[in-house]
């Protein structure tokens, strides 16, 4: 198993969804981060007092899937989040060892399903 | 009731509150009988539009304070928004009680040219019937909870220099304090009876003097005396909240008018002159600031036109009723470069006076008081003078020095007096380790909002999970 770890513009998120769904992937991890990359921070004025934003928000999507469909998901979520400007985020394959669905305590591919 | 019991009972109140008072001051019997006497008389005078319109003013004058606590606590970290509306609404509480029972009088009754007398202890004697010393058509009472939306406010404005680290406990014996040893000698100079800056001359039309440099000045002297807040190099320190400080300084723009126009004490063509000025100064200013900040940093933000406005309106204080419509555009869009300047100069002298109260109220307080020796006019109000650029010589301009420098002078020395002492005994400041976890928590065991909090020990935010039922967060 491996984990698709994508950290995307948060703008394009359902865009994200919508391309794992017609993979027919429902189950996913969302969370809002913060982080920096190749895109420039942004510098904020208080009443004159600078303050230079470099971590910028992102939107983290985390979907475990089987060693066959790693590739393609990771496709789909690449071609869905593009849009070729600096600050379009980046995917990280994360081999995965076990899997356990709690209510029924099933272990492996059965329980990523 | 019959309108005859009403009659009835309204006599047998006052014959209740003279009892009280002859007990109270035996010695000033004959002049409350004289006093009784004159109030009689000018009962005649009540007018009820001037009666609404202070009731009204002395409402939207009180909606400034809530205003101003919104104005504030949208500039902290979220970890201190309850603690600083506490601030204000501490005031409210605190100031309301003392000025019932010792403030009005040491304030407004007659007495030397630095104090009020006793006469008011405990609102003794202030009803119904106008005192044509201050309000000849409004009732006393009416008058006096005027003032005391005033007295209210000040102290609370000082709260933006000491947000994020004042222990709450000195905080409130100072401001209680400070209202009766700054603010009232103060207030009584400019407005009482027999007042050293009333006799002097100098003009203060709704409380430039007494209410906005002496509390900016105030605030930056304990400012110094507190110290800087503590802020690692992570710490988020912008504001958490401005759409709230926006909403406050709408409230504060709404309820100037009746701090301005209200100060007329009558509903008359003088409350509308110092209405329309007060709001053009208000617009000139936050226009200028939003100016500014476009041509210096390519963006006009939210907060700059916000600080702008309310610059304006205290620019405008001590003016509004003697200057014409645009003498109050010209004194708006001044105090604009005037605080804005200001602001600054808290980086270069490294004094943290957290929300800028003495670079807004002070400076531009200030900037008001001599703007009044520049442009009143007597075409405006007839019980003014002519300033400077009015054709009345620089006469004016140097009696609103003198009473610029009173008010600096009383403000350092009774800070300084009350502060000090407070220091060695309570302690000013709350522990670091307080000020790291925030106030709120750690002065009233609460939090503003139920997720995480900027500026918290954890930087970006506890997650809201360690602050669960079962998981205090701190005990």
């Amino acid at each position: 198993m491996i984990k698709v770890e994508a950290l995307i513009r948060p703008q394009k998120l359902d865009d994200v969804k919508a391309a794992l769904a017609e993979l027919g992937i429902r189950g996913m991890t969302v969370s809002e981060v913060r982080g920096a990359g190749k895109q420039k921070g942004f510098t904020q004025h208080y009443r004159g007092a600078e303050y230079t934003v470099n971590l910028i928000q992102k939107a983290r999507v985390e979907v475990v899937v089987t060693d066959e469909d790693a590739a393609k998901v990771a496709q789909a979520i690449a071609q869905a989040a593009r849009t070729g400007e600096i600050g379009d985020g980046k995917i990280f394959m994360v081999p995965v060892t076990e899997a356990i669905r709690i209510r029924t305590g099933e272990e492996g591919e059965v329980a990523i399903t | 009731m019959s309108p005859k019991q009403v009659a009835q009972s309204a006599r047998s109140d006052h014959r209740r509150r003279f009892a009280r008072t002859s007990l109270w001051f035996a010695a000033f019997l004959v002049s409350s009988c004289g006093s009784a006497f004159a109030q009689a008389v000018s009962g005649a005078n009540l007018d009820t539009g001037d009666t609404a319109w202070l009731l009204t003013s002395s409402s939207l004058v009180l909606l400034m304070t809530p205003g101003l606590a919104m104005f504030y606590a949208g500039m902290v970290r979220s970890k201190n928004v309850l603690n600083t509306m506490m601030h204000s609404f501490t005031a409210i509480a605190l100031i309301s009680v003392l000025w019932a029972v010792c403030g009005y009088s040491l304030a407004f009754a007659p007495g030397s040219a630095v104090l009020g007398g006793l006469q008011w202890l405990g609102l003794a004697g202030v009803g119904p019937e106008p005192n044509p010393t201050y309000s000849a058509t409004v009732p006393h009472a009416v008058f006096m909870v005027y003032q005391m939306m005033f007295a209210i406010i000040t102290p609370a404005l000082i709260s933006g220099a000491i947000a994020d680290r004042m222990k709450f406990s000195s905080y409130v014996i100072f401001i209680g304090a400070w209202s009766l040893i700054v603010y009232v000698p103060l207030a009584h100079m400019v407005w009482g009876d027999g007042g050293l800056l009333r006799n002097l001359g100098a003009l203060d039309f709704a409380g430039g003097t007494v209410v906005h440099i002496s509390s900016g000045v105030s605030a930056l002297v304990l400012a110094l005396l507190l110290g800087r807040r503590n802020k690692s190099f992570m710490e988020d320190m912008r504001p958490h909240n401005l759409p709230m400080t926006i909403t406050g300084t709408g409230l504060l723009w709404f309820g100037w008018f009746g701090f301005n126009a209200g100060s007329a004490i009558g509903s008359n063509g003088l409350a509308g002159s110092a209405f329309v000025a007060t709001h053009l100064a208000a617009a000139a200013a936050a226009l200028t600031w939003m100016a500014i900040e476009w041509v210096k940093y390519r963006r006009p933000t939210a907060l700059g036109l916000a600080t702008g406005a309310v610059a304006g309106l205290v620019a405008v204080t001590p003016a509004a009723g003697f200057v014409t419509p645009l003498a109050a555009l010209v004194i708006g869009a001044m105090v604009s470069f005037v605080s804005f300047a200001a602001l600054r100069m808290k980086e270069r002298f490294r004094y943290d006076d957290a929300l800028d109260v003495f670079g807004v109220h002070g400076v531009g307080g200030a900037w008001g008081a001599l703007a009044t020796g520049l442009f009143a006019s007597v075409s405006v109000n007839e019980a003014g003078a002519n300033g400077l650029l009015m054709g009345g010589g620089a006469g004016l301009l140097v009696r609103q020095l003198a009473g610029v420098g009173v008010a600096v002078a009383l403000a350092v020395a009774g800070t300084l007096l009350i502060a000090l002492p407070l220091k060695a005994v309570l302690g000013l400041r709350v522990p670091s380790a307080d000020e790291e976890a925030g106030l709120d928590l750690t002065q009233h065991g609460e939090a503003g909002y139920a997720g995480p909090s900027t500026g918290s020990a954890n930087g970006a935010g506890a997650p809201d999970i360690l602050a669960s039922p079962d998981q205090p967060a701190k005990e």
